[in-house]
């Protein structure tokens, strides 16, 4: 099954699960509190996921390693290979 | 060095290390990137080759591969260049073919991939006979150097959206430093489609899909020394449709 396939089947489960409680499919009499909570609810899920997305990626980009350590070392390297590539007989 | 060879003969595991270089206009670094590897390799003991895959660059890259070639020895530096540009996939096909490691390593050739991580992918792949190991630049001591505040939250973005979307069981999906068993690569190489960054993060994505195990080595990531360094508009487009069809396909 496809990524594609798999969301698809969560949001038609989630979605029908919404649509009995608040549309009451069943005529199961429900309570209105339900309906009154159920209704809104994707709009809520959605704005969660946003926040929960931003403060995830800005959390990420804030804590992004700089490797200024691994940087220096490699630019030492360099030197030191520069130097011993010439005595060793290479010509750029 | 001669004691040095003896007791890598001896080395129990008898495992045997190819390094895949692709390289177009790499002049400058690929002498640099060849002595770390020697250095590393050499300390570690590991026996090991290194694959140049030059496709044709006007640059003379290859005249300095086989400089390179005669001071490293020819059963170190092996060059199997093509005559033009063609895709990655290809070239890591083409240096397969010729590798006669049973581990392979892949990585870039500009220096932004530091061969003082190769012991630890070994390492790692030893210590859970894992089928790949993945070069990190997202998790533990891993990281960037050289990146603005954009380029950052365009990774990361990208990153977050991927791992959403895919699930893919790997944080760093478009790094290319990895090591794979040659037969692992081999059955990937052949179904990836893909270029460019997506290629990447193809393969891994098929290999989670392919039950493939994963390990992953935080690394440290420099971007490129010489040359330049891309990652415009463009790249970001073919991202995104790269990353739409893996979602409708795999």
């Amino acid at each position: 099954m496809t990524k594609l396939l798999e969301w698809v089947g969560g949001v038609l489960v989630l979605g029908a699960a919404w649509a009995l409680v608040t549309f009451d499919l069943l005529d199961l009499s429900l309570p209105q509190t339900y309906k009154e909570v159920a209704w809104p609810m994707p709009l809520y899920l959605l704005v969660t996921f946003g926040c929960y997305s931003l403060a995830t990626v800005g959390y990420r980009v804030a804590t992004f390693n700089d490797c200024e350590e691994a940087a220096k070392e490699l630019q030492e390297q360099i030197k030191e290979a520069k130097e011993d590539l010439r005595k060793k007989g290479l010509k750029i | 060095m001669a004691s040095r060879k003896t007791s890598q003969r001896s080395q129990p595991d008898g495992d045997k290390y190819s390094v895949l270089l692709p390289t177009y206009n790499e002049r400058e670094n690929l002498p640099l990137i060849v002595w770390l590897l020697v250095k590393y390799f050499g300390e570690s003991g590991y026996k090991y080759e290194i694959i140049v895959i030059d496709d044709g660059s006007p640059d003379g890259t290859l005249e300095v591969a086989e400089q390179l070639q005669q001071i490293y020895g020819e059963d170190k530096i092996l060059l199997r260049p093509r005559a033009k540009k063609l895709g990655l996939g290809t070239a890591y096909i083409h240096g397969i073919k010729h590798a006669t490691g049973n581990f392979i390593i892949i990585m870039d050739a500009d220096l932004s991939h530091h061969p003082k991580f190769i012991p630890e992918f070994i390492e790692k792949q030893k210590e859970g006979n894992y089928d790949l190991v993945s070069g990190t630049r997202y998790r533990g001591n891993g990281g960037v150097y050289g990146w603005d505040l954009r380029r950052k939250i365009i990774s990361r973005g990208a990153n977050f959206v991927t791992q959403v979307l895919l699930r893919p069981g790997a944080s760093d999906l478009t790094g290319s430093f990895r090591l794979y068993k040659k037969e692992v690569l081999e059955s990937l190489v052949e179904q990836c489609v893909s270029k460019g960054y997506v290629f990447q993060m193809e393969m891994i994505v098929r290999a989670r899909q392919l039950n493939f195990t994963i390990g992953e080595v935080p690394i440290s990531f420099v971007d490129r020394v010489y040359g330049e360094s891309k990652l415009g508009g463009n790249e970001i487009v073919s991202f995104l449709k790269g990353l739409l069809t893996l979602f409708a396909t795999t």
